[in-house]
């Protein structure tokens, strides 16, 4: 098996299996993430990688047929603790998607939205915190000037780097990101793919891609997922020079997927 | 030069013939019900507008006048034709109505896309669409039947007036708005819900701060239509608003809207005769005030259209 996490980690989990009703989708995953640095997880389409991603935050618990058993403890809480507060946890596990979704407000108001859920905070504290995330989602230079203005008129790269500020805005200590690149032209995605180094060393980011030369580009750890199995988890270097399992040596050298 | 090419190029296929006869047919129907629609709006606004020509009526005192009795003068001589009363009446229950009926739209509309879809689609959805397909003589029906005498029992008055019209209007108005305000809320993508889930919004923080205000020009559409429904709306008025055309002093005293007076009036007047054009000027106020209506969803829906 894989190995695992060598330094202290934000979030282990252990025999993760997700159910669609009766089919089981997740075959128990063995995962654990460091508290800082990019972990990426690939696979073709269909081996659940994006599954796993989005039952860290418990995103699947909308979709009633869905059932998520196993070990999710995040500093020592479980996850699935049924006294976890969604609201507090989703704060601390921010999550970016596929589309980039602002939503129909101005950029000010995008980026404070988390922030202005529940705990009033002045407005000094607002705009430093707005400022703050958008600094490090790498967007401030571009909307500095503008951000009163809609959200929906900036370019796609735009958008998908303003989510990622929405999630950042919070404070989170994971980021978990669904493919966040895969509707973006090569030169937004670039654009987004910076900022996430940017700030690869601050945070525990999960980002799951299709997109292999992604993987390479930007990952400190790459896990291969296939049908459901976590197949195996190292170095990314080691991953894509090195891979121990056959399943991954034809996978990251395009023999399918 | 290959002739027998080009004939074969040239020749007018089976094919293109039957296009262009489809083309020509749509393009007549179009015609057609272009012409019906010019027709409607000449002829209401040629006759509405010889009370002003023909009569020497002053625009002026139709719209403003408060006094309405055609054929009457007062001690001046000049005509008691003050449309005002009605304008106000026609107003007031559709924008009172419409004020009333929006909050129970959004909430059953929320019930159904947000809430509960089991149950919304399962059953409000028939439900109001049930209601839509009543025909307004019903509405007024059950409007005479039942609110009219509830209402003279609780003020002691008749019971015919503003009040019982938009109560009737309210019940026929809120299917409208509200399967409009359904569709304005699934168009929300789901996408949006996701994220503001996922950066910890709860599902009633969801609704009323993302939903809500995405759908908000979908929503004011939908309200809009509710006002031009209302407005328009004649025979269940009618019946329960007393059809007294005097300005209204209040909510529970018999008032009258453009409508109501011409549904009364036109087959009782002579062609030609000054009570007679008065009513075609009504006409032509409700006409307009339909094409504002409509000018306004256009220019939401456009804005929409834009983001």
């Amino acid at each position: 098996m894989a190995e695992n996490v060598k330094e202290k980690a934000i979030l282990t989990t252990k025999d993760v299996r997700l159910f669609y009703g009766k089919k089981e989708a997740l075959h128990g995953i063995n995962l654990d993430f460091p508290e800082t640095g990019i972990t990426a997880l690939i696979g073709p389409s269909g081996s659940g990688k994006s599954t796993y991603l989005r039952s860290i935050n418990r995103m699947h618990d909308f979709t009633d047929y869905v059932k998520v058993t196993g070990e999710f403890n995040y500093n020592g809480q479980n996850i699935y603790d049924p006294n976890t507060d969604l609201t507090q946890l989703r704060k601390n596990i921010g999550m970016v998607f596929q589309q980039p979704n602002p939503f129909p407000f101005s950029i000010y108001e995008n980026v404070a939205f988390g922030l202005k859920l529940d705990n009033k905070l002045s407005k000094i504290e607002l705009d430093e915190r707005v400022e703050t995330a958008l600094k490090q989602a790498a967007i401030w230079d571009d909307v500095k000037d503008r951000l009163q203005q809609s959200a929906l008129g900036l370019s796609g790269g735009q958008q998908q780097r303003i989510a990622i500020a929405r999630a950042l805005a919070t404070r989170p200590d994971i980021l978990l990101l669904d493919e966040p690149t895969s509707a973006l032209d090569p030169i937004s995605s670039r654009a987004v793919e910076d900022g996430l180094v940017e700030i690869g060393d601050k945070y525990s980011i999960i980002i799951v891609t299709h997109n292999m030369q992604q993987a390479k580009r930007i990952s400190d750890r790459t896990a291969f997922f296939m049908d459901g199995n976590l197949i195996e988890v190292d170095s990314t270097k080691n991953i894509f020079l090195y891979p121990k399992e056959k399943e991954t040596e034809d996978y990251v050298s395009g023999k399918f997927g | 030069m290959n002739d027998e090419l080009y004939q074969q190029l040239t020749k007018k296929s089976i094919s293109t013939k039957k296009d262009n006869f489809g083309k020509r047919l749509s393009l007549f129907a179009l015609i057609l019900i272009g012409l019906v629609v010019f027709a409607i709006l000449f002829f209401v606004v040629s006759r509405g507008l010889s009370t002003f020509t023909l009569d020497q009526i002053n625009p002026f005192n139709f719209v403003f006048g408060t006094q309405w009795n055609p054929g009457k003068t007062d001690e001046a001589g000049n005509q008691l034709v003050g449309a005002l009363p009605m304008i106000v009446g026609s107003f007031a229950v559709t924008f009172l109505s419409a004020l009333v009926a929006t909050p129970f739209a959004i909430g059953t509309a929320l019930f159904v896309t947000e809430v509960s879809p089991k149950w919304g689609n399962k059953i409000m959805q028939p439900v109001i669409e049930l209601l839509v397909g009543i025909p307004s003589v019903v509405y007024g029906f059950i409007g005479l039947a039942v609110v009219v005498p509830a209402v003279r029992n609780a003020t002691g008055g008749t019971g015919f007036g503003i009040f019982s019209g938009v109560v009737v209007l309210f019940v026929m108005i809120l299917p409208t708005i509200t399967s409009m305000t359904i569709d304005a809320l699934r168009n929300v993508p789901g996408h949006m819900r996701e994220s503001a889930y996922a950066i910890g919004a709860t599902p009633w923080q969801t609704i009323y701060k993302v939903v809500l205000r995405a759908a908000i020009p979908g929503i004011l559409t939908a309200i809009v239509f509710g006002l031009a429904r209302a407005f328009g709306e004649a025979l269940a008025v009618q019946m329960v608003v007393g059809n007294s055309p005097v300005m209204p002093d209040g909510l529970f005293s018999p008032a009258a809207t453009l409508t109501s007076v011409l549904t009364q009036g036109i087959g009782n007047t002579t062609d030609g005769s000054l009570a007679n054009d008065v009513l075609w000027s009504l006409a032509m106020i409700l006409l307009l005030m339909s094409l504002l209506f409509n000018t306004i969803i256009r220019r939401i829906a456009n804005r929409r259209a834009l983001k």
